[in-house]
């Protein structure tokens, strides 16, 4: 038996994605055909603004040329509409008598344009705006024309106009309700847009109705006839009202259909054979028409024609974004509010910001913002993870994008910044390239812009930046997924939370049996998961689960920290910052003996010698006789003191002693990410605690903690967790900070990150106010630290031998 | 092409790990992927000169240790979007001995 046959109809972006993730998940079950009306190849319907707007061809527009569909081997007919489905034969015909049969059909028929039931609406010089005929269209009669009337004030509609000023028209735009995008925007937003528009050259009619359209003397239409009498000459009328799900075909086929082709989660229709997807597409009495849903939606066909079977699709939130150069607006969710819902505003007219936010039960639920939009993202993040925010509310409106505060010269705004200005510090990507690359790649998600462009890919202080630019490119077409819903890498759909759950609840204890549980697509997965599974296993089931060296990253795997030129630096620990005449000594003859080239002071009080060869580590290992600082691990690093009330005229505490007990606790602590500690003797803060994991502040009653800070990618001065009296209360509360830390933290999570994830409150619950759990929380931290190894001098003994030994021929 | 030259028995090469082969012609990294197939790359990434053999073995690719590019192992071409290749050497598996043609 062949391969089964798969019809696709339309050849849109909601039907060709489904294809691509169905050619990703099973590239040889279907010998696929596609239908499309059009006689173009997939293109980018979102930027047709930008090519009416002129600043962008249609060229550039293009998602899948036809070397694509070639290449897939997919048998592709344009310019041919689909007129019948034979269900009963499995059969499609399309208008030239071209059929196809199919063993499952994806149904992708798109919408179509509402046109309003007035006189002379199919007079010539009257068109939608929904394809690349209708901006063809409109580019001609801005060439020959001067009078245009746009009737909607949506987004489509403002998006059109704009395009036609910007073409030298006198346009117009008609609008029934009172202000414009009353779907997106509140009225004081509305009004605030219109202003910019006005001051673009942009008319407009708001709260009228058009009666007719009057045909000129050539036949082409001439003027528009409003219900109050109003009359407005226009040689181009452009209907944007609205779209309606385009379902002649499926009814013809007695396919149920209300509002949209009906479809259950799996996005299958009445008829089991027949899949649809897109804006075709009734979910759960919903249509949507905007690209993120339906990309979702894609997925999840994909996912069920490949007989995967697993997938659902429960819905979605969308976000809009106005595609007008230069005119910053960003909306989400419920807006308006109701009788249960509270509002924070900032309404500057003046300067031109408008900040709305709706919150339900400490929950936001709907924004609209106006003018400064950088938090736009991180506001839908907020409202698509239903994450309390009581405790963030005094400072909400102001915003906490997730951008890094280096290595961008500060900017923090992507749509204020030039093209040429540097987005990525590490690998020196500018605006402009990104937004060339969205552009001409056809790319969706920050993923692809790091896969791409490479931006964002090495520290990620941008990723909050390239997500603006991201959205500010793209529109609504942007979606971030929930971040507690984010998939590990590319080899499975779990998030992080389901990996760890899983790993508890089914008893997993190696790398084998979670990817076959979890039915990773991979066979050993890839450098991003390995290393995360191995974590999240030796951290649920110490002593049970055993490490795996093969997933370890090279520095973790050779315990030292790999340079550029391959060689590697070797810092060995000084508890608390701490060193002899002895030590000092050995270091300064192992510096000799193996030709070290480079000695230098670290940030956390101890000595890196760089440039050893990873034959030689072993030898040096041996020879420093000090135990290794894991300068390289996603593990305790240092504990930083100030010099404390040993010596210092103003210590009131004892820090290097207290600094000594905390590291000698935490020695050889395998985290979801590296942990830095300081303590500091007094309030002078000589140690600088207010940025490290777990900062100690040694007042003269006693000490206080502070947790979350960092001093990295992003400064966060770390907040307030309790106060104590005693040492050992600082090692137990410190302790179950990071116990707790380590036991819910995401792989390569920061404690800043985790509490910005789960709120420095749910920390104080577990940690401050329950007595027993926190005791519970340090006896486990003890209790798998108790046989904690020096790995250097494990090495030196002979463990992994073959790691640094070279073969020779 | 080179003669065939023995260079250790298969176990001596971790399954999905690697080993570096030291020769004139300069290292060479001989990888075992977990369905204990092998092969050898010169150990130098196409973008910036990683040593691949340092790096973590997964299916059939190796991602280099400094930036994260993937190379594919039988090819020793970079996976797209990068572009870019390490050269290749022919090795055979003889009763458990690892034989590099140099």
């Amino acid at each position: 038996m062949g391969r089964k046959r798969l019809v696709m109809v339309g050849n849109g972006m909601a039907g060709v994605r489904t294809l691509e993730e169905l050619l990703k998940l099973a590239p040889d079950e279907y010998g696929i055909t596609v239908f499309g009306a059009e006689p173009h190849p997939n293109y980018n319907r979102i930027l047709l603004s930008p090519v009416l707007a002129g600043e962008m061809s249609i060229q550039d527009i293009i998602l899948n040329d036809h070397a694509w569909y070639a290449q897939h081997g997919i048998t592709l007919h344009l310019g041919k509409k689909v007129e019948r489905i034979d269900r009963l034969r499995r059969r499609v015909i399309a208008d030239d008598g071209t059929g196809a049969d199919y063993d499952r059909l994806l149904l992708a028929t798109g919408s179509n344009p509402f046109m309003l039931p007035v006189p002379g609406n199919d007079l010539p010089g009257v068109i939608s705006y929904r394809d690349i005929a209708d901006t063809d269209a409109m580019i001609d009669a801005a060439q020959r024309y001067r009078h245009a009337v746009v009737i909607g004030g949506g987004l489509l509609g403002l998006e059109a106009a704009n395009g036609l000023r910007l073409r030298g028209m006198d346009v117009t735009v008609v609008h029934l309700a009172d202000w414009l995008l009353e779907r997106q925007l509140d009225e004081t937003a509305g009004r605030m847009l219109q202003r910019s528009l006005e001051e673009r050259g942009l008319k407009f009619l708001l709260g009228k109705q058009t009666e007719m359209l009057i045909a000129g003397a050539s036949g082409r239409v001439a003027a528009v006839r409003l219900k109050d009498g109003l009359e407005l000459p226009a040689e181009l009328v452009v209907m944007a009202v609205g779209i309606r799900p385009n379902t002649a075909l499926a009814e013809a086929a007695g396919i149920h259909c209300q509002r949209g082709i009906v479809v259950n989660d799996t996005m299958q229709t009445y008829d089991p054979k027949i899949y649809a997807v897109g804006e075709c597409v009734a979910h759960r009495g919903i249509a949507y028409g905007l690209v993120a849903p339906l990309f979702e939606q894609g997925k999840v066909a994909a996912n069920h024609l490949a007989n995967f079977g697993i997938g659902r699709y429960t819905g979605s939130v969308t976000s809009t974004k106005l595609k007008v150069t230069g005119i910053d607006l960003f909306s989400a969710g419920d807006f308006f509010g109701g009788k249960d819902t509270e509002e924070i505003t900032l309404n500057d007219a003046a300067g031109g910001v408008y900040k709305k936010l709706v919150i339900r039960d400490n929950r936001l639920v709907g924004g609209v913002l106006y003018g400064d939009t950088a938090d736009g993202p991180w506001y839908f993040q907020l409202l698509r993870d239903s994450q309390d925010i009581h405790e963030i509310r005094d400072h909400l409106l102001f915003g906490q994008s997730h951008v890094g505060d280096v290595g961008h010269q500060g900017h923090s705004k992507a749509a204020a910044m030039a093209d040429s200005a540097e987005v990525c510090g590490c690998n020196g990507v500018s605006k402009g390239v990104i937004v060339k690359a969205i552009k001409e790649k056809g790319l969706f998600s920050l993923d692809d812009i790091k896969q791409h462009t490479k931006a964002a890919s090495s520290c990620g202080s941008c990723a909050g930046l390239c997500e603006q630019i991201l959205s500010a490119t793209i529109g609504g077409a942007y979606t971030p997924a929930a971040s507690n819903r984010k998939p590990v890498c590319g080899c499975t759909d779990h998030s992080h939370q389901e990996v760890r759950d899983a790993i508890r609840a089914q008893h997993l204890v190696s790398i084998d049996s979670v990817m076959r549980f979890l039915e990773w697509r991979t066979d050993d997965g890839c450098e991003k998961c390995r290393p995360a599974l191995n974590y999240y296993l030796i951290s649920t089931w110490p002593g049970e689960a055993r490490d795996d060296p093969r997933s370890r990253l090279i520095n973790e795997r050779a315990h030292a920290n790999i340079q550029k030129d391959g060689t590697y630096s070797v810092v060995p620990r000084m508890w608390g910052g701490l060193t002899s005449a002895a030590e000092l000594r050995r270091i300064a003859d192992v510096a000799e003996k193996y030709q070290v080239p480079t000695i230098k002071l670290t940030g956390g009080q101890r000595i890196d010698l760089l440039g050893i060869r990873k034959e030689d580590l072993i030898g040096v290992w041996q020879d420093l006789g000090m135990p290794s600082g894991h300068a390289y691990g996603k593990s305790i690093r240092t504990v930083k003191t100030c010099v404390g009330a040993e010596h210092c005229r103003f210590g009131t505490q004892l820090a290097m002693d207290m600094g000594v007990k905390l590291e000698r606790m935490l020695f050889d602590m395998y985290s979801p990410h590296k942990v830095k500690l300081a303590v500091s003797g007094c309030p002078r803060n000589c140690a600088e605690a207010g940025i490290k994991d777990v900062g100690v502040i040694g007042v003269d009653s006693g000490y206080e903690l502070y947790v979350g800070g960092n001093g990295g990618i992003k400064t966060e001065v770390a907040q307030f967790l309790v106060k104590v009296k005693s040492d050992e209360e600082v090692l137990e509360y410190a302790g179950a900070f990071l116990q707790l830390y380590r036991e819910e933290g995401f792989y390569l999570e920061r404690t800043c990150h985790w509490l910005e994830r789960v709120g420095l409150e749910h920390a104080k619950n577990r940690v401050v106010e329950d007595e027993e759990n926190r005791k519970a929380l340090h006896a486990r931290l003890l209790a798998e630290l108790q046989d904690a190894r020096d790995p250097w001098a494990e090495r030196v003994a002979g463990v992994e031998r073959n790691e640094y030994e070279a073969l020779i021929v | 092409m080179g003669e065939w030259k023995s260079i250790c028995m298969l176990e001596d090469i971790p399954r999905l790990g690697s080993r570096i082969v030291r020769s004139t012609g300069g290292d060479i990294a001989v990888f075992r992927t977990s369905a204990n197939a092998v092969f050898a790359l010169r150990d130098q990434c196409p973008h910036k000169g990683g040593p691949l053999s340092q790096g973590l073995v997964h299916g059939n690719q190796v991602t280099c240790p400094l930036h994260g590019w993937k190379l594919r192992l039988d090819s020793g071409e970079a996976v797209a979007p990068d572009e870019g290749c390490s050269r290749r050497y022919p090795v055979r598996v003889e009763s458990g001995t690892v034989f590099l043609q140099l």
